[in-house]
């Protein structure tokens, strides 16, 4: 059976309580479904019932929430429920994951920048991460739960054994015949809810298929919320000392590999970031202050609220500037590039 | 306690308890156990309607100037986010209304507090129920415009 993960929002609108819970009823129904519901994912703590039992799930992993799939796969990951990111074709417009594709990551491929998750060993297990905002029909998101269970019990044989399998070999897998084979049970199960009181957290979780382990961010958190393992890669140490509402680190991290799961701008809380979005953000045409700007004035927000001395001034932000050689387009260059291909 | 204040908005009767001060931006303020306790009047909640998320985006204690964005609410109705109605320091927000809001709709003047605060001087922009009537007066045209208008969009 395929565990299914049901996270539930905070909000207490009926319409998203009736999607989740007509989700959680239909997929209960399907005999290759294991339903766990629990509270929302980013606020569980670490030591909490909820995430110790998905820690147990060993297998390929469905999870359903309110959450981006970048937010929800690295709040897993932080917690020890590592894997691959599945493939899900039901999307929110700016959820896609079509990283792979884009001309930046070729260019930066060629460079050929070290993602700390390249140094991990690959991970044979696939997690999927579906958004509860992609659809608004339940049916939608049951006929991509089976589309995913399908692909998992199809690619479960290529990836275990060698060589293709014939039709025959693939059926007999499948729908094994003997009396031995641990084959799906034919009866619903009913679904494992964990009531867990789960207060509201804020903490920043890590992409590490975007992290360089640059080390911008410990620099620049003046809370002491970022730090080191034992092989000297960055992690999120005290997420708690974390200051709510504060995204500040996220803006200046240059690979947007910062994600505040709750921020209500979706490129800070994990949506994919646009590339070659069809609408331009004149914003810093018309005077927004730019990231780092804004970084350094959040975390002195920040600093004040907390009765310490603001910093004024951005040492770290000045020395990555000072490296960035003329030639290269800044941002207002890519602005302009846009402008001048649009059809005006 | 003498009858409280109405502000007729269309057929909906706001009541309005005249035990207390009031904010431009429409929460009520009532001294508390030496603290000021800031809720919705019965204005924004009608405007609001069934209240389904409040989310701080602050932790108590913090220092605030007025008109800070501290949070945001979703409800029926709406989406907004929530500034501060004062300057000073917030000292509490009330913990249960993050796991259950309803209190802001069957008891705003009561159990559905929203946050005490510590007003930074003597010298508050607070009205009296009469000047806040007067104040609802002066903006209802406009709310109402602005409900319309968004809701041709």
């Amino acid at each position: 059976m395929i565990p299914v993960v049901v996270s539930l929002g905070q909000s207490n609108n009926p319409l998203k309580r009736e999607l989740e819970e007509t989700v959680i009823a239909e997929l209960s129904k399907q005999a290759e479904f294991h339903l766990i519901v629990v509270p929302n994912l980013y606020d569980l703590t670490p030591k909490g019932e909820s995430i110790a039992k998905l820690q147990e799930l060993p297998d390929n992993l469905l999870v359903f929430s309110w959450l981006y799939q970048r937010s929800a796969h690295w709040i897993l990951d932080r917690n020890g429920i590592h894997g691959k990111l599945g493939e899900v074709l039901l999307n929110t417009d700016d959820d896609q994951d079509d990283e792979e594709t884009t001309a930046e990551d070729d260019q930066e491929s060629a460079e050929d920048v070290t993602r700390v998750i390249d140094q991990r060993p690959p991970s044979n297990r696939t997690i999927y991460c579906l958004n509860l905002r992609a659809a608004e029909t339940a049916a939608e998101f049951v006929s991509e739960a089976k589309r995913i269970a399908e692909e998992i019990s199809a690619g479960g044989l290529d990836s275990w054994i060698q060589g293709e399998p014939t039709e025959e070999q693939q059926k007999r897998y499948q729908q094994p015949q003997n009396d031995t084979a641990l084959g799906p049970p034919t009866t619903s199960s009913e679904a494992v809810r964990i009531e867990e009181a789960a207060g509201r957290r804020w903490y920043p979780v890590i992409d590490f298929s975007r992290c360089t382990n640059c080390m911008e961010c410990i620099d620049f958190c003046l809370f002491g919320v970022y730090g080191v393992d034992q092989a000297e890669t960055i992690l999120v140490e005290q997420p708690d000392n974390c200051r709510k509402g504060c995204p500040a680190c996220s803006r200046v991290c240059p690979e947007n590999a910062i994600v505040f799961p709750q921020h209500k701008t979706p490129a800070i809380a994990g949506a994919a970031v646009e590339t070659g979005g069809f609408k331009i953000d004149l914003s810093l045409l018309f005077g927004q202050p730019d990231a780092a700007q804004l970084a350094a004035q959040e975390r002195d927000e920040q600093l004040v609220l907390a009765g310490r001395e603001p910093v004024e001034e951005t040492p770290i932000l000045a020395k990555r500037q000072s490296g960035t050689t003329a030639g290269n387009p800044d941002q207002l260059d890519e602005l302009l590039d846009g402008l001048d291909s649009l059809d005006l | 306690m003498s009858e409280p204040l109405i502000f007729m908005m269309g057929e909906f009767a706001a009541e309005f308890p005249t035990d207390r001060q009031y904010a431009r931006n429409h929460m009520w303020a009532l001294t508390f156990s030496g603290h000021l306790r800031f809720g919705f009047t019965a204005y924004a909640v009608r405007l609001l309607q069934d209240v389904y998320f409040l989310d701080w985006t602050i932790s108590a204690p913090s220092a605030l100037q007025s008109q800070q964005e501290i949070g945001s609410i979703e409800s029926k109705k709406a989406e907004s986010s929530l500034y501060a109605p004062v300057s000073g320091e917030l000292t509490e927000f009330n913990a249960k209304l993050l796991s259950d809001p309803s209190a802001i709709n069957t008891d705003k003047y009561g159990g559905g507090w929203l946050f005490d605060m510590e007003p930074a001087g003597p010298e508050l922009p607070l009205l009296t129920p009469e000047e806040y009537i007067e104040h609802l007066d002066g903006v209802w045209k406009i709310t109402q415009q602005t409900i319309k208008g968004q809701l041709n969009d």
